[in-house]
C-alpha cells in the first residue's frame, strides 16, 4: 500500500499530521505499538522538518506485510554539512521555532534513532530527501540496542 | 499516581477528560522542547508543559502520553481540547510554575522521569 502526502510550508500547526494518519493506519494493521511510535516519531521530526526548513514537502509511505519505508522529499535549501546536521543539539532553526517547542537540534538524530535503516541526501539549492525504513518484524531496533546503522543502498 | 491525585496536587484545572480520572501513570517529564520527548521519553509519562500548541497535543499522541499538564496557568486553545477528546486525552492546566509543578509532583511520590538512559 502507498500513501502520499503533501506536507505544507506555510502552517505550522498542519505538520504531524501525515504521521499522525500514518499512526492510524499502521495501528489498524495490527502493527506492535512500540514499532508503530518508532514510525509516527522519526515521520513527524521529518514533517516538522519541511515545515520549518524547506517551504513544505512531499511524505510517501509503502507499507508492505514486512515493513514501511517513508520518504520524505522537499525542494528546500538543502543542507551543505549533513554530518553536523546529524549532532544532536546542532540547529539552525530560527527562535520563532523554538517558541514553537522545536528546534532543539534532535531532529535527524531521532528519525535515525528510530529508523532501521536510514538514507539522507541533499543538494544545497536543490532540497532533500530522507529515507527511513521500519521492520515490523520483533527485531531489536537501532534505538533499543543504543547502536547506529547506515542505510544499506 | 492516578490523575485524580495529579489534579488534587498541582490544585489544577480538568480541560478534557473528566471521565478519565482514575487513570494510572507512573512516571512524568517536565519539557517544552517537543523534539527532546521525542528523543529521551520511553514511557507513559505525565507531559508537563508551557508549550501550548497543537503540536503539544501532536507529540503527545505520537508518544502515546495520555495526560498533559499546562504550567503557568497557560489554556489550550478549543482546536487542542478537541484534538485530545478525538485522541482520548486528558488535560489539565496548573497555576504553578513548571518547576513547582514538577516540584510538587515528585513530592507527592511520583518519582520516575520515564526517559532513557543519558550518556
Amino acid at each position: 500500500m502507498r500513501y502520499r502526502y503533501l506536507v505544507p510550508g506555510d502552517d505550522f500547526s498542519m505538520a504531524g499530521k501525515a504521521s499522525a494518519e500514518v499512526k492510524r493506519i499502521l495501528g489498524q494493521l495490527g502493527i506492535d505499538p512500540a514499532i508503530v511510535k518508532r514510525v509516527s516519531v522519526a515521520m513527524y521530526e521529518a514533517e516538522i522538518n519541511m515545515a520549518i526548513h524547506a517551504g513544505g514537502g512531499v511524505a510517501e509511505a509503502d507499507i508492505s506485510p514486512e515493513r514501511i519505508v517513508v520518504t520524505m522529499a522537499d525542494e528546500g535549501p538543502g543542507i551543505s554539512d549533513i554530518d553536523l546536521a546529524m549532532t544532536e543539539g546542532y540547529s539552525t532553526a530560527p527562535e520563532w521555532i523554538r517558541e514553537l517547542g522545536f528546534g532543539a537540534g534532535m531532529g535527524l538524530p531521532n528519525m535515525k534513532r528510530n529508523a532501521d535503516e536510514f538514507g539522507i541526501e541533499s543538494e544545497v539549492g536543490r532540497g532533500t530527501k530522507v529515507t527511513m525504513l521500519v521492520r515490523f518484524a520483533a527485531a531489536a531496533p537501532a534505538a533499543a540496542q543504543g547502536a547506529e546503522r547506515e542505510a544499506s543502498p | 499516581m492516578t490523575v485524580r491525585k495529579i489534579v488534587e496536587v498541582l490544585d489544577a484545572r480538568v480541560v478534557a477528560g473528566e471521565g478519565d480520572l482514575d487513570l494510572e501513570v507512573g512516571s512524568a517529564c517536565g519539557a517544552d522542547l517537543m523534539s527532546d520527548v521525542m528523543a529521551f521519553v520511553k514511557e507513559k509519562v505525565v507531559l508537563l508543559t508551557g508549550l501550548v500548541n497543537p503540536q503539544a497535543i501532536r507529540t503527545a499522541d505520537l508518544m502515546d502520553i495520555r495526560v498533559v499538564v499546562f504550567v503557568r496557568g497557560k489554556s489550550p486553545s478549543e482546536d487542542m481540547v478537541e484534538m485530545a477528546r478525538e485522541n482520548g486525552m486528558i488535560l489539565l492546566s496548573t497555576k504553578y510554575s513548571m518547576f513547582l509543578a514538577c516540584g510538587r509532583l515528585y513530592e507527592a511520590g511520583l518519582k520516575s522521569g520515564g526517559v532513557r538512559e543519558i550518556d
